[in-house]
């Protein structure tokens, strides 16, 4: 892949522009978030092209934004925010990803790094056992159409309903588990049927679940309000979204997209941008479909809980509530939402694409879950599994500059094959056990595939966006045991 | 993007390159050859499934007629691949020849052989998701036709 020569003009120390000038047709400038030395690497494929193609569609207001943890997608690339006017712009499935509400949960306990090592393998077999993973994994609980159409529609609650989790998951889980103007009329048969089966399940690729251990508070105030209070304290990540059933979804869409495209006279640099206007109905048709499909994840990610929880329960002999298994957040990192936003001093509703990005709300704004409201909306960025994780906070300056939004990961810098390829002859197992790091997976190849040479340092990701200000660190976390899919 | 793996895949109109998977940052890509646009759309399934799977463990024990349709020839290519992950996906079926029957513009007709996917027998190298329209190329040369396809995995 060659590099990329188009002109970025330094901001600051983490923000570089690529000028409206730079590509006939763009309606608004570039905004890459990222350190010098991260620019380079993000230099080193088309990815600021794509970030400047996003800029070419209709209604879009701001800048094209790039966190730093972007690398190449299709269409968009992954790591992009673009807000669009719900006036005159448009909504592009691929704006959103394949992925529909792919996201992070975050669940605490009080139990202690010296409780939990000697029993980490029994815990990692339990998990495997209880929680469904790998390809082709199907759910332990069976979804009827009926039920299917409840669950697109309820999200969360679905299964907290059914006994999986408290409401207490829902106040802190974004949107409360539950986007609305789900619309099961959208969805297609086949959609439907890749959905059901795999409810409640893991899924494979970068999916995972990790037993984390605190390893360092930066802010011991806004810590504290999250429950994370020492450091050596376990904590358990959920990493899944919405499986087969979210891609069927944008498959569907971006089919009818295309046609879209043609019929509102649209001019697109790249294909896979296909979109339609907002208030078309093909933007609303795939608002209704997409909006079930996020709540599907939500749906998904609130079985798992309740399944590590009943998981560590079972090892340690006591109730989830008494190992003080809480929910810390939930956030979505593959979603388009419609929100009110403050652009030149005049409100706007707008609607926001984020495609490998975390809603960042600051303190005080209406949809920071009430026990946040005083230090903001948790932001949860996983790294890549021999690494770490962070738990940061959205600001005031991520609402005006960022649309409210921040980072999501570390961010993919290998291909799949390179880092095979780059792992060829190592026992990646091995090598984390002798880190400390238990693992099990359905997949020992895919597990190369998601070796951390593979991507950024997620510590650096997080240093960008915390400097630049659109999110304020919390605390980091390294993995203990990891079941990936 | 670069060239990793170059498959020989030893095809059915003698030791001809049938395809080739190339490395895509977040997910994978294939691209497939043909002498004519029915043995491209034939190889492009191959490449999916030796993505899936070893294509040589799948035994053609049943065959599948399917139909499908589109706008036009770039987006039937995604469209025919599409259904085939979504096989995989709810019918857990592996396929390793393709029949193309007929082909238009705006619509194909194929029979797939394969058989149920068995835990026991097939090795399952990585989940495909969705045949994508990022980067889709489909050419003709003096040589015959070539496509090249992202999917995510």
């Amino acid at each position: 892949m060659a590099r990329w020569q188009g002109q970025l003009i330094k901001i600051d120390d983490y923000r570089w522009k690529i000028p409206e000038s730079y590509k006939t047709g763009m309606r608004v400038p570039g905004l890459i978030y990222a350190s010098k030395e991260m620019l380079e690497s993000i230099c080193g494929e088309q990815t600021p092209e794509q970030v400047a193609n996003v800029a070419f569609l209709p209604g879009i207001v701001g800048y094209s934004f790039a966190m730093p943890d972007i690398h190449w997608g299709y269409g968009f690339p992954i790591g992009g925010v673009a807000a669009m006017d719900i006036k005159d712009g448009v909504i592009s499935p691929g704006g959103v990803g394949y992925d529909i509400n792919c996201g992070v949960r975050l669940l605490r306990t009080s139990l202690s790094e010296a409780e939990v090592r000697p029993r980490i393998n029994e815990l990692i077999n339990a998990l495997f056992h209880n929680v469904p993973s790998g390809l082709g994994s199907e759910g332990k609980i069976k979804v009827s159409q009926k039920e299917m159409n409840q669950l697109m529609v309820e999200g969360a609650r679905w299964a907290v309903k059914r006994g999986l989790g408290s409401e207490e998951d829902l106040d802190v889980t974004e949107e409360g588990g539950c986007l609305s103007g789900a619309d099961p009329s959208k969805i297609s048969d086949k959609a439907a049927k890749r959905g059901m089966p795999q409810a409640g399940t893991l899924g494979s690729g970068n999916h995972f679940l990790e037993i984390q251990v605190v390893k360092e508070i930066f802010d011991s105030h806004i810590a504290s309000i999250m429950g994370i209070t020492e450091i050596g304290q376990i904590l358990v990540l959920i990493h899944t979204g919405s499986r087969g059933f979210g891609h069927q979804v944008c498959t569907d869409h971006l089919r009818v997209m295309e046609g879209a495209v043609s019929k509102y006279g649209i001019k697109l640099p790249d294909r896979q941008l296909a979109c339609a206007p907002i208030e078309s109905s093909e933007g609303q048709d795939y608002l209704g479909a997409m909006a079930c499909a996020a709540n599907y994840a939500w749906a998904n990610r609130q079985c798992i809980a309740h399944w590590v929880r009943e998981s560590f329960s079972k090892i340690f002999g006591k109730s989830p509530e008494k190992l003080g298994m809480r929910q810390v957040y939930d956030v979505a990192h593959n979603i388009a939402k419609i929100e009110e936003h403050t652009i030149d001093g005049h409100k706007l509703k707008v609607c926001v694409h984020r495609k490998g990005a975390t809603r960042a709300f600051p303190a005080g704004h209406k949809d920071t879950p009430t026990c946040y409201k005083e230090v903001g909306q948790p932001v949860l960025v996983p790294g890549d599994m021999g690494r770490c994780s962070f738990v940061a906070v959205g600001t005031q300056k991520a609402m005006t500059e960022s649309f409210g939004s921040t980072c999501h990961g570390a961010g993919r810098m290998l291909s799949r094959g390179a880092a095979r390829r780059s792992m060829q002859g190592r026992d990646v197992v091995r090598e984390l056990e002798n880190r400390g790091i238990t693992i099990k997976t359905g997949s020992l190849s895919s597990l190369a595939e998601e070796a951390s040479q593979a991507y950024k340092d997620v510590t650096e990701v997080i240093d960008v966006v915390h400097h630049a200000g659109i999110s304020r660190k919390v605390a980091m976390a390294i993995p203990m045991g990891v079941i990936k899919g | 993007m670069e060239i990793s793996l170059l498959f020989l895949y030893n095809g059915f109109r003698g030791m001809k390159k049938a395809f080739e998977v190339i490395d895509h940052t977040a997910d994978v890509g294939i691209i497939a050859y043909g002498t004519d646009i029915e043995e491209l759309f034939s190889n492009a399934a191959l490449a999916l499934f030796s993505l899936i799977t070893e294509p040589e463990s799948v035994e053609r024990k049943f065959h599948l007629d399917l139909e499908v349709s589109s706008e036009d020839i770039d987006s039937l290519l995604i469209e025919w691949l599409n259904e085939l992950i979504y096989l995989f996906d709810v019918k857990h079926i592996l396929f390793n020849h393709f029949d193309i029957k007929s082909l238009t513009h705006n619509g194909l007709k194929a029979t797939c052989y394969g058989e149920d996917f068995d835990p026991m027998k097939h090795k399952i190298k990585a989940g495909v998701k969705a045949a994508t329209y990022h980067m889709l190329k489909l050419d003709k040369s003096d040589d015959g036709f070539k496509a090249q396809v992202i999917l995510d995995i």
